[in-house]
């Protein structure tokens, strides 16, 4: 006993990060875990039996695979849209100076800072006093594009601040137009961060719930539909998605890092 | 210029001038849908005295879930800063990964996790700290803690960064020149993580203030925050003045929380 309490004392950081890393991923085991219960009544709380027919039928539930396709069109087109205006942005803040560039950090900040009941609840001020658009898919579109292009520009700008503007010039040098430069040497350059902005504005969109209930209308999202599920009881099938998404994120991620380490490896 | 246009364009049209509709909004007086526009101040007045309590009790919870974020947070930070060694990014990754898992879906884990049927509740009364007829659900306790897990990937990582910049020489000359292990984290290592404290308390509180999905899912009636009353004024009883009005007192108050803050600590001394 006095050993073991020796050993907890001189390690006392390292059990207790333990103990914290078990914690935060505890939810995270739970919906993989009840992923497989067969619920006895409508609520998933309690562990009854195994089965996978949730993952085998996961789109049983009514609805649950229209607003899952919905959720991922509208992360796809809009996490490309932000992607494109973000990418720009991040570019002439890192190339040009010019005046403005301080209201113009602070408008990117601004965004990242607000919480988000006050960006939906704003925007569906906006569109509630106009015509031109009704609420649904493409509002719901408009607004993941504008909480995702301050993302983007922050972490595209944050790769770029390395970005060896004498590659352009010699290119220039040795005749190549604008277009060609931007294409043959900007560009590749830029890739790898424009596609870390690129994921990053995907996994926020798929993820928003606040801003896109806001201004969704009838239109139902994933997180919309979860919502509306919640108060009724949650469907397994749920936890089997949620538990998707996390494993393809997590395998970016990794890939990512991998992908990484090896041309850092290489470069050295 | 050119390259910004587009984006600066969107996030005007789409971000800066709803601001302006915000403010129309909250303004105007009658019932759904003929709204007219009439310098309706007192939408302003009434949606604070009706909505008092809630409003307290959104900056209390996002108070409370700070504190407690960031005293779960410090200690987990330095030991991946200081201990963890070549595992730093494995951590890392585990860190952030609840994020990888849709915030409804582990908020709705933890409803799982602390239902009157889970294992929680149960050790919990046998060991006596709750009721025989106690719940954890519909809980000021179970919002709090709802709201702390959240937002702690918000914490964990700005502390981390600021941590990791610590030169480790410094600590070495601190402990040659005779400073204790605990010295040397006061003097050297803790001034220097500050500006990650306030980073991570800004990123967790502001959110944390607004939030109205913990509330929702873990909590009851009595622990419904200001961000409830405006998601159904304005989705529900679509009373879109007040809910607008509500929007602007919120936004308000956290400004004025997060100015008196940064003067509290010195931000100026801190990102300097």
């Amino acid at each position: 006993m006095t050993a073991a309490w020796a050993f907890v004392k001189r390690h006392a950081l390292t059990v207790y990060a333990t103990l914290a890393i078990v914690y935060m991923l505890l939810p995270i085991a739970v919906v993989f875990v009840f992923s497989f219960n067969q619920p006895a009544g409508r609520f998933n709380y309690v562990w009854q039996q195994f089965t996978l027919d949730n993952w085998i039928n996961w789109d049983a539930p009514a609805g649950i695979r229209d607003s899952l396709v919905t959720s991922l069109l509208i992360a796809v087109l809009a996490s490309i849209t932000a992607t494109a205006l973000g990418a720009l942005i991040a570019l002439a803040l890192v190339r040009h100076r010019f005046r403005g560039r301080g209201p113009l950090n602070f408008l990117i900040f601004l965004p990242m800072a607000a919480p988000e009941i006050v960006l939906g609840a704003s925007l569906l001020t906006l569109f509630l006093n106009q015509t031109l658009f009704t609420l649904g898919f493409w509002t719901i579109f408009i607004a993941h594009v504008m909480f995702c292009i301050s993302f983007v520009v922050v972490t595209v700008r944050a790769r770029l601040v390395d970005f060896d503007t004498h590659l352009e010039e010699a290119a220039a040098d040795l005749g190549a137009n604008g277009w060609v430069t931007f294409r043959k040497i900007t560009l590749p350059l830029l890739a790898p961060a424009i596609l870390a902005g690129g994921l990053l504005a995907f996994a926020l969109s798929v993820d928003d719930f606040v801003i896109t209930y806001f201004n969704s209308g009838s239109e139902i999202t994933f997180p919309v539909y979860v919502w509306g599920q919640a108060a009724r009881g949650v469907p397994p099938q749920v936890n089997v998605i949620g538990s998707a998404i996390f494993f393809v994120a997590v395998g970016v991620m990794l890939a990512n890092a991998i992908r990484q380490t090896r041309r850092e490896r290489s470069a050295a | 210029m050119t390259l910004l246009a587009p984006g600066v364009l969107w996030l005007a049209i789409f971000f800066v001038l709803p601001f302006g509709y915000l403010g129309y909004q909250s303004l105007q007086s009658g019932i759904y849908p003929n709204f007219e526009f009439t310098w309706e101040f007192s939408n302003f007045t009434d949606a604070v005295s009706e909505n008092r309590e809630q409003l307290v009790r959104s900056f209390e919870y996002a108070a409370l879930a700070t504190l407690i974020a960031f005293l779960f947070s410090y200690p987990l930070a330095y030991w991946i800063a200081f201990r963890a060694g070549r595992w730093k990014n494995v951590f890392l990754v585990i860190v952030i990964a609840p994020f990888f898992v849709t915030y409804l879906i582990r908020t709705i884990a933890w409803q799982t996790i602390l239902s009157d049927d889970g294992f929680v509740l149960d050790v919990l009364k046998t060991i006596g700290a709750v009721a025989d007829d106690g719940r954890l659900l519909a809980t000021s306790t179970a919002v709090v803690a709802g709201i702390t897990y959240n937002y702690l990937p918000f914490m964990v990582l700005p502390i981390y960064v600021s941590l990791e910049q610590v030169d480790r020489r410094l600590l070495e000359s601190a402990s040659d020149l005779y400073a204790s292990p605990r010295q040397g984290f006061l003097r050297v290592t803790l001034p220097i993580s500050l500006p990650g404290v306030f980073a991570g308390t800004l990123l967790t509180f502001i959110p944390a203030a607004g939030d109205f999905i913990n509330a929702q899912l873990l909590g009851g009636p009595g622990q419904r925050m200001i961000g409830n009353v405006i998601q159904s004024k304005f989705l529900v009883a679509l009373d879109y003045p007040t809910a607008a009005a509500l929007s602007f007192v919120l936004m308000a108050l956290i400004l004025i929380v997060v100015v008196v803050y940064a003067r509290a600590v010195g931000s100026e001394r801190l990102t300097s």
